[in-house]
């Protein structure tokens, strides 16, 4: 396209050393914490359904199901957050990257 | 009906066309038609997004399902809320790195042939369908309790208003009408709590005491297993949950309405501070509702006890709150059909009237008028489908949905943006194996067959017990889509680098477009 004078070789940025550093270490950030939430999350119906574990009183009558369902709202919270925080941080080796490549490009 | 509740009804009518008028102004293109013009901030599109996913099955239904079965009935508000880690981890960015209007485009973004993107368009307008079907009988069956009119005429009401957003408003009206529903929603549920915990002397202790009493179920109401007692069914339901958030098109036409990850990643953390928050705040609803109505007035007004809240609202607050609380469930209602009428649209109009007939060769008028043109079939054709589905026990509907959208459409977005062998083949076999799949295992459930006579659509033994079949749909739609991709030799390499790279750092979102 005539107004699109900027093509961007994506073969040279997926090939430089930065970019598929930066893959590899936000990939396999973001899959661990995917098993991990997820896993604690698909604990409770395990727990709920075969075990009674989750059914003793912990402080009054509330039982320990409900501090376990509290836990995942605090996780999912703190998760996220922690998502964003090491989001930003990989925006940076992002634009470092995209630098380096435009450095490159001229 | 009440002059208080009309007032209410009224206001939240005109303020809603006010804003839809005003939204009209600004609505030029196709991109402001389906994308507000992507110009929405983090907080505007947090609470949109809060607004388009809190249906009246959110609010009226768990405070219903907490009220009759206690914690089997958070299990619902669990699952909903993680589910925007998914989200938030695997689909929010690259989604808005790669797509434009619809999932479709950001399949296309990397296999662009036809196949691809009418298989997408067809799952989406599916799961819209179903949901929309939901969401319309259940809000004709409400409004039909709350102002006492006619079924039909209630329907054609909700349908007429949310037509008339997205026709003259598209977008932009679409997303200020959920992020004001989103505000009043908060704003009854807080309220309604306040008052609840009240009661209780602002002691949670004591609340959660009394519900050791205070229901037929005495301590079990408060253990779950009160209604979910087949383990392996709860597993399903929960998946179900917690993965089809991340494929419903409604939601994910969301992130198109930001400019960038960074504002897509901020809006899905209003979202989930917001979101939690009201489903914490369903547990004092539900309790409340226990305690201060009582389960028998709950399901003599509702069998499924949709009308737990209300009610509860009425019993707490007397007729100013209730008719409150019933106004805010209007609203709530017309936010998320006019939210999944631009993603029925979308799917039709621009992927496949304008990419798939018209080859992408359309103008922008014509864009802006086929987009129109296909709010109103999707909108009349989802009327005309709850008219006739009144009978239907339409509650099955919604985890439907959610199970065709953890099947069909997560396993293909993640194949697209992190599998490199992934092909054309594989992206149509994992949207196919994953609907189709779902389809057939609910027509075959529990909820479509039952031996005794009214309780299922069918009298009959059905032929798998599970009610919600994602545990078993789900790993379908990835054995479908890698199984495709093996069995075809096609693969590009070159593409998929592409692909990657722009779904890692954004490039081409930063330098072409906006």
């Amino acid at each position: 396209m005539a107004n699109n004078q900027k093509v961007i070789d994506y073969d040279k940025i997926a090939e430089m050393e930065s970019f598929k550093k930066l893959a590899k270490k936000k990939n396999s950030f973001l899959w661990a914490m995917t098993v991990v939430f997820l896993g604690a999350y698909m604990l409770l119906p395990v727990l709920t359904s075969y075990t009674q574990v989750l059914h003793q009183k912990v402080v009054g009558d509330i039982t320990l199901v409900w501090f376990y369902a509290a836990g995942l709202f605090i996780m999912t919270w703190g998760m996220a957050h922690l998502y964003v925080g090491k989001a930003n941080s990989y925006d940076k080796d992002a634009k470092a990257i995209i630098d380096e490549y435009e450095r490159g490009a001229k | 009906m009440s002059p208080i509740a009309i007032i209410m009804f009224v206001g939240i009518v005109g303020l809603t066309l006010v804003i839809t008028w005003w939204a009209s102004k600004k609505t030029s293109t196709a991109s402001d038609f389906y994308t507000a013009g992507g110009g929405l901030t983090g907080w505007q599109n947090g609470l949109a997004i809060s607004g388009d996913y809190l249906s009246a099955a959110s609010f009226l239904g768990i405070a219903g399902a907490i009220a009759l079965v206690g914690f089997d009935g958070f299990f619902f508000s669990i699952g909903y809320l993680v589910a925007y880690l998914v989200v938030l981890y695997i689909v929010a960015e690259p989604l808005r790195n790669l797509g434009k209007f619809t999932l479709a485009d950001m399949i296309s973004a990397r296999f662009d042939a036809k196949k691809v993107r009418g298989t997408a368009a067809l799952s989406t307008i599916v799961i819209v369908l179903f949901y929309m079907i939901a969401q319309l009988v259940g809000a004709g069956a409400l409004i039909q309790l709350l102002l006492g009119i006619d079924y039909w005429i209630a329907v054609l009401l909700v349908g007429t208003m949310m037509t008339v957003y997205v026709l003259f408003g598209g977008m932009t009206a679409t997303s200020w009408v959920q992020i004001i529903k989103a505000c009043l929603l908060m704003l009854g549920t807080v309220i309604i709590s306040f008052l609840v915990l009240a009661k209780f002397d602002f002691n949670i202790l004591t609340m959660f005491s009394h519900m050791t009493t205070a229901t037929d179920a005495g301590e079990a109401y408060l253990n779950p297993g009160l209604k979910y007692t087949n383990g392996i069914d709860t597993i399903s339901m929960l998946i179900a949950l917690v993965l089809g958030t991340a494929g419903l098109p409604h939601i994910l036409m969301r992130f198109f309405t930001v400019k960038d990850a960074q504002t897509a990643r901020s809006s899905v953390i209003w979202a989930t501070w917001i979101v939690g928050l009201f489903y914490v705040l369903t547990i004092f609803l539900g309790f409340g509702a226990a305690a201060f109505v009582g389960k028998e007035e709950i399901v003599a007004a509702n069998a499924a006890g949709n009308m737990a809240a209300p009610l509860l609202a009425q019993a707490l607050g007397g007729d100013v709150l209730f008719s409150f609380v019933c106004a805010v469930a209007f609203a709530t209602i017309l936010a998320v059909v006019a939210g999944l009428v631009l993603s029925g649209a979308s799917a039709l109009s621009h992927d496949i009237y304008g990419q798939i007939i018209k080859k992408g060769v359309v103008s922008e008028k014509e864009q802006v008028i086929a987009a129109r043109v296909g709010s109103i079939i999707i909108s009349i054709v989802s009327i005309l489908l709850a008219l006739g589905a009144q009978t239907l026990n339409v509650a099955f509907l919604v985890s439907l949905a959610f199970c065709i959208a953890a099947s069909s459409n997560l396993p293909v977005i993640i194949y697209t943006i992190y599998w490199k062998r992934f092909n054309t083949n594989g992206a149509v076999a994992a949207m196919l194996t994953g609907l189709i799949s779902a389809l057939i295992l609910v027509a075959v459930s529990p909820n479509v067959w039952n031996p005794e006579a009214g309780k299922a659509i069918f009298v009959g033994e059905p032929l798998i017990f599970l009610t919600n079949p994602a545990l078993i749909s789900v790993p379908l739609g990835f054995i479908g889509g890698w199984l495709g991709t093996m069995l075809s030799k096609q693969e590009d390499a070159a593409k998929y680098r592409e692909v990657e790279v722009k779904a890692q750092t954004g490039i081409s979102v930063q330098d072409v477009s906006h």
